[in-house]
């Protein structure tokens, strides 16, 4: 038996794995995850990402990850592209800029300028 | 956390798909996820039918928003190599049904399925109570639960929610005769018997979306004063069956079935039952004389179900459509329900959408859409960019229209203004190649077949139909071949015990009345053989 509570808890977990069955068709965001980039941070820095995006409630954003985009020296390093955009490489993501890349890039549309690596796809 | 960054397969699992191999294709899915190591980060998630037919197995994976057809396991291996392991999507079997690229349809056409009654098929795992309850699932329950019993029925005859089985009698006062009976028992009785030919919205609801009726029904046992509820399921619909019965095992393990159920003096118990399957078995008094064991036959109204139904005791009997809206109406308000269709039918509709068209399947749209809407904008238009012969729109016991008709907006009040049924919401186009005649005799065939033979104008009459039609499609129809028939369905209209046989004119009526020169070319090309000449 099951009180209105436990309902509502419930239905809270559930939602969490529900989640991923929407389409996210707004926009993608690559993390680097090879050796190098781990060995960088890149945990942290994905963490990070996905942190930031469930603190400002967007969903329609994809996160990925993907191995080494071959710019060792500046990792940790994302790809942000954004629907209808040309994609953009950030280069020394820590915790720090991944956070501001998500609320000025992804969700303010302004490319995060001092970070970029490369614009356009590589 | 890690949950965000996986994918997820859905793969719909329903009584069409399984006989194209949904089931062989998971576990081989499964099995292959395994032996690459992702299954910490796929998961494979079973879901009732997306209403997409003709693409065999589908398989969409989130987030990409990528939908495979027509798989078979030896697709497997590749889309896991390739899509899975390498981000790459397979471009032989992607079908264009994705998310984004529906909602560019609705972007360019500014039409968009409205989806109250399918809000949860194809989207969540119809064996998981949890995820129905994670789409507010029971919360309707627990609301009405802490209402008045007449507040619950006033919220629903102000909806102006009106039963989708076919004759559209307004579901609020139905609820409201019940509860105004005093009986020492009372039922409600879900008909799930879905006899006309065409339709399949009843068994995509059923099997996609179980919960939806299990809540419904302990509502209206809780506003009416009814502790016992039976859902009548076509024999056929076995996967129905098996996902109900999952449904209520789970519903009464959480407490939201049997007694107390949340805490409350209330208690409510479900059964299923599993139908003979004639289709005048879906016809209210029929089906609960079938459920009482007795065959299968109409009986004399008034008395109606609600004064006496089931056992004599006062009943709901509601079809499935009807009770998928009620948890809705309930959390969101009548006003919020009125909003969508027409002053004179408020929500939606679920059509089925079959015959010479591109996208076969079934289509949520509010009422008031129109034909052409159905037919072009959500069915991609005719096969083979052929123009279009005839429709019949609500089935057998429906209209059968031409392309004149195309712009009627189809609701409850589209038979009385412009003589096309909107029915149980069956749209059969068929393209300029398919012959009327043989298509009307078709019809006949069915009704001679299933009346039930306790009336003697639709015992009789439906093999005179029959005759007739036969006649004209061999070319061998007599003079008065048109005028008997036209004489014969007054008989119908005015004698017939039951919806049945009074449901046999609209058919052949609108056909005589909208394409009146087939009728005429085949009778002048007949020929009356020697024999029968004489007889008649
Ligand atoms: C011959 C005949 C067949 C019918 N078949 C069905 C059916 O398959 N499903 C259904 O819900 N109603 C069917 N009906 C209508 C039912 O008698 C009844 O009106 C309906 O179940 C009431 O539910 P509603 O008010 O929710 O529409 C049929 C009626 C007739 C006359
Ligand atoms: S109208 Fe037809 S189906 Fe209905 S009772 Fe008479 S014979 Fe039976």
């Amino acid at each position: 038996m099951k009180s209105l509570e436990e309902l509502k808890r419930i239905k809270e977990e559930t939602l969490k794995a529900m989640d991923l069955r929407q389409a996210k068709d707004r926009g993608k965001i690559v993390v680097a995850m090879g050796t190098c980039g781990i060995a960088a941070g890149a945990k942290d820095t994905l963490m990070a990402v996905i942190d930031e995006l469930d603190k400002a409630g967007v969903h329609d954003v994809q996160v990925v990850q993907s191995g080494c985009m071959g710019l060792c020296d500046r990792e940790p390093t994302i790809e942000v592209s954004m629907k209808d955009q040309p994609s953009v490489i950030y280069g020394d993501v820590d915790d720090a800029n991944a956070r501001r890349i998500v609320r000025e890039h992804v969700q303010g549309g302004q490319v995060v300028a001092e970070l970029v690596i490369k614009r356009g796809n590589l | 956390m890690k949950k965000l960054f996986s994918t997820q397969i859905v793969i719909p699992v329903d009584s069409n798909s399984v006989l194209q191999g949904a089931l062989e294709v998971k576990h081989l899915l499964e099995e292959t996820i395994r032996t690459y190591n992702l299954a910490s980060q796929v998961s494979v998630v079973e879901t009732g039918a997306l209403g997409i037919y003709d693409q065999g197995v589908v398989l969409a994976v989130f987030p990409d928003d990528v939908y495979y057809g027509n798989v078979t396991p030896s697709d497997i291996q590749e889309i896991v190599t390739e899509h899975l392991l390498k981000g790459r999507v397979v471009k032989r079997l992607a079908i264009d049904r994705s998310l984004s690229s529906r909602r560019m349809v609705e972007k360019e056409t500014g039409k968009s399925q409205q989806k109250i009654v399918l809000r949860n098929a194809g989207l969540i795992d119809p064996q998981s109570i949890d995820e129905y309850i994670a789409r507010d699932g029971y919360a309707a329950l627990a609301k009405a639960l802490a209402m008045q019993p007449g507040e619950v029925i006033q919220v629903l005859t102000d909806s102006k929610l009106q039963g989708r089985g076919g004759a559209g009698f307004p579901t609020g006062l139905k609820w409201g005769m019940v509860a105004k009976e005093q009986s020492d028992e009372k039922y409600i009785v879900c008909n799930a018997d879905e006899g006309e030919p065409g339709t399949f919205k009843d068994r995509l609801i059923l099997e996609g979306d179980p919960h939806s009726i299990v809540e419904a029904m302990a509502i209206a046992g809780y506003a009416t004063g009814a502790h016992i509820g039976i859902v009548y399921v076509r024999g056929e619909y076995v996967m129905s069956i098996a996902r109900l019965k999952k449904a209520i095992a789970d519903a009464t393990a959480y407490g939201l079935l049997g007694d107390g159920i949340l805490g409350t003096g209330f208690s409510f118990n479900l059964e299923v039952y599993r139908g003979g399957g004639a289709y005048v078995c879906g016809e209210e008094f029929a089906l609960l004389e079938s459920i009482e064991n007795q065959r299968g036959e109409p009986r004399n109204k008034p008395p109606f179900p609600p004064q006496r139904g089931l056992f004599g005791k006062p009943t709901v009997v509601n079809n499935v459509e009807t009770f998928a809206n009620v948890p809705p109406i309930l959390l969101n308000g009548s006003e919020w329900f009125r909003s969508f269709g027409t002053p004179s039918s408020a929500g939606t509709k679920v059509f089925s959408l079959s015959g010479d068209i591109v996208n076969r399947g079934i289509v949520e749209a509010p009422m008031g859409t129109t034909l052409r809407e159905l037919v072009y904008d959500f069915g991609g238009g005719i096969t083979g960019g052929r123009h279009i012969g005839f429709l019949q729109t609500g089935g057998s016991a429906g209209t059968v229209v031409s392309e004149r008709e195309l712009d009627v907006p189809l609701d409850f009040s589209s038979m009385k203004t412009s003589n096309v049924s909107l029915g149980s919401g069956v749209i059969l186009v068929a393209s300029e190649d398919v012959p009327l005649l043989p298509f009307l005799a078709e019809v006949a065939h069915f009704f001679w077949h299933e009346s039930c033979g306790r009336c003697t104008p639709c015992r009789e009459g439906t093999l005179q139909v029959k005759t007739i039609l036969d006649a004209l499609v061999s070319r061998t129809a007599d003079p008065a071949a048109l005028q008997r028939l036209s004489r014969l369905m007054n008989t119908f209209t005015n004698t017939s015990f039951c919806g049945l046989g009074q449901a046999v004119p609209l058919a052949f009526e609108s056909a005589l009345r909208n394409f009146p020169q087939v009728f005429e070319q085949a009778l002048a090309a007949s020929h009356v053989p020697e024999a029968s000449a004489e007889s008649v």
